[in-house]
């Protein structure tokens, strides 16, 4: 038979040794890559020789197109980077822009913004934890956790008009100033959240088979992790109490008093208690900040930067000519390179902007933690079962988009 | 806290206390000891610069990471930067230093031109160089002399040019296809 000859060679019957080690291809289109990861897996068995991640799928050039946009347009490339936390990437390209720009921003503009921000940490966070409950196994968390999340949404819906893509910080400011009512119903979100995070905590902190799965694994050391650049709750969870919030405050950061959680077992499951333990942090400044709230502008006092009020367009002629300008020209932002770090929800969020004058930034760079955090997986893997990749993977709360940008 | 790493010798002056300096105090201490370090110091929006030339830039980094009064443990960022085709130096690489204990920062700055775009890497000072200097070789085409795994990261392997150079169109050359 001719069809016997025609079989590729690839498809031969050959006898392995039992020993030989094995490459896999694991995602991009793994559910539990969170997006597009691939790893490259080296196998001798069960064990994990060998971990290499391959980025890139979501590559969307993101800043290079900083560079053809103004300042305010490039607002809304930031909230599609982090999707998970776009309010905490809105605020770390603002005040880059900011300190460029050398502009103070009024307290209820800084208040809000810290407000906001934490609520959105709190977000960032459900979403991990079911995520990672989800992909160890435990599939109810996942449903409770986007329950408490939805609520967060409407809240940032309610302010912003957008849900994933809120841009709600601008250059000089906020968009607007929260809507009536705001307060109560943040209100009402606090008030529920502690019973909610007692009930995750009844449903996974004891869990004993969420225990096995995450104790001692993914084990990095306080040097090492730094030695990697590894920032955020991971850093935390290695024993490492670095908070950019309290290293190098921003937005009125060191009038909050919140305590750092820090654990010093390494390993995933050090990971998650400090990220359990962060959310009731974010709780407490969340409550701070809703005291804090005083009437007063949301926008800083600079017409050259900041897009005038709808009543004064109608009023003020100067107004509209500035509105007209700012639309049209665009701000004119002075030479300069600022690095402006903040503390976002998955470690040290670096924005890096280089101006020569004019609209339009010459350099955008984004540091992003997600990155980084990532680059260490082949150190915290080598040596785990192919189980446990899904579980570091999992700690790491890696957002592709923001990896990849 | 980690342990703080120990230098492998004492630097020449321990009289003075330098325990609070300030990220310009570094940079003009720095040029007073290794004038060869630091070409020039920029002070602009409370950030400090000081441009490396690159045969020294990782003596200088590794001086900045294990001096104990220094101690920049924790490399934040390397990112590149291009002036433009006509621009001579042509390229900026930025290194962001950060420090874990005493939470100053200080950037870097190497200049690069078009004819010879060699920077010798600093992955034998932070690990966490890798990716960051993979990055920049991909999107700018510098090569970091001595990495070990200098591939591209983000763009695929078979890419042509380098897409954050100013002469690269925003639209590519041609539409890139996967196939």
């Amino acid at each position: 038979m001719s069809a016997v000859a025609n079989i590729p060679p690839q498809f031969e019957i050959v006898d392995r040794p039992l020993d030989t080690q094995m490459t896999i291809s694991m995602g991009p289109q793994h559910p539990s890559t969170h997006g597009v990861l691939r790893l490259e897996l080296v196998l001798d068995g069960e064990m994990v020789v060998k971990a290499t991640p391959d980025i890139g799928y979501l590559h969307t050039g993101m800043e290079k197109l900083f560079e053809y946009r103004k300042y305010q347009q490039g607002i809304v490339i930031t909230d599609r980077m982090d999707y998970l936390n776009p309010l905490g990437n809105n605020l770390a390209y603002v005040m880059a822009v900011e300190k460029l720009l050398q502009i103070e921003i009024p307290e209820r503009a800084q208040t809000i913004r810290v407000l906001m921000c934490e609520l959105q940490r709190i977000a960032s966070h459900l979403v991990w934890l079911g995520t990672h409950a989800l992909d160890i196994g435990a599939m109810t968390v996942f449903f409770y956790c986007f329950r408490e999340r939805e609520k967060i949404m409407n809240l940032i819906e309610a302010a912003s008009g957008g849900r994933l893509t809120p841009s709600y910080f601008r250059v000089g400011g906020l968009m607007m100033d929260l809507p009536a009512g705001f307060e109560r119903r943040v209100q009402q979100f606090q008030n529920g959240l502690p019973h909610a995070l007692d009930e995750f905590d009844k449903l996974v902190t004891g869990n004993r088979i969420f225990q096995k799965r995450t104790q001692g694994i993914g084990y990095i050391s306080a040097e090492d992790a730094i030695d990697w650049g590894l920032s955020g709750p991971i850093l935390r969870g290695s024993g490492v109490g670095l908070d950019i919030r309290r290293a190098n405050p921003y937005t009125g950061y060191e009038n909050y008093d919140f305590e750092i959680p820090v654990e010093h077992d390494c390993d995933v499951w050090a990971r998650y208690l400090v990220r359990m333990r962060e959310m009731r942090e974010c709780h407490k400044i969340v409550q701070q900040a809703l005291a804090r709230l005083k009437p007063g502008p949301v926008k800083a006092d600079a017409p050259k930067v900041v897009l005038p009020d709808r009543e004064a367009m109608k009023t003020h002629m100067d107004a509209l000519i500035h509105h007209f300008l700012l639309v049209a020209e665009g701000v004119d932002v002075p030479p300069g390179e600022v690095y402006q770090p903040i503390e976002a929800s998955k470690g040290e969020l670096g924005v890096y902007i280089k101006s020569t004058g004019g609209p339009k930034p010459a350099r955008v760079h984004f540091r992003g933690p997600s990155f980084i955090n990532l680059s260490a997986l082949p150190d915290m893997s080598r040596g785990c079962m192919v189980a446990d990749i899904v579980a570091i993977i999992g700690s790491l709360d890696i957002v592709l988009g923001e990896i990849d940008r | 806290m980690p342990e703080l790493q120990q230098p492998e010798q004492t630097p020449a002056q321990v009289s003075e206390p330098r325990n609070h300096q300030t990220p310009s105090q570094i940079a003009a201490a720095l040029q007073r000891d290794h004038p060869e370090w630091a070409s020039e110091i920029v002070e602009a929006l409370g950030e400090t610069t000081i441009v490396v030339p690159r045969e020294y830039i990782i003596e200088a980094c590794s001086f900045l990471k294990t001096d104990p009064d220094l101690n920049f443990n924790f490399l934040a960022d390397v990112c590149g930067f291009d002036r433009g085709p006509e621009e001579e130096p042509r390229f900026e690489v930025n290194y962001h230093l950060f420090s874990t204990t005493k939470h100053h920062r200080l950037r870097l700055k190497v200049l690069l031109n078009e004819e010879d775009t060699h920077v010798p890497t600093v992955t034998g000072v932070w690990r966490t160089a890798n990716w960051h200097e993979r990055e920049t070789y991909d999107l700018f085409g510098v090569i970091f002399d001595g990495h070990p795994d200098l591939r591209r990261i983000l763009l695929p392997d078979d890419w042509q040019g380098y897409a954050l150079r100013k002469d690269f169109p925003l639209r590519g050359y041609e539409p890139y296809s996967l196939t």
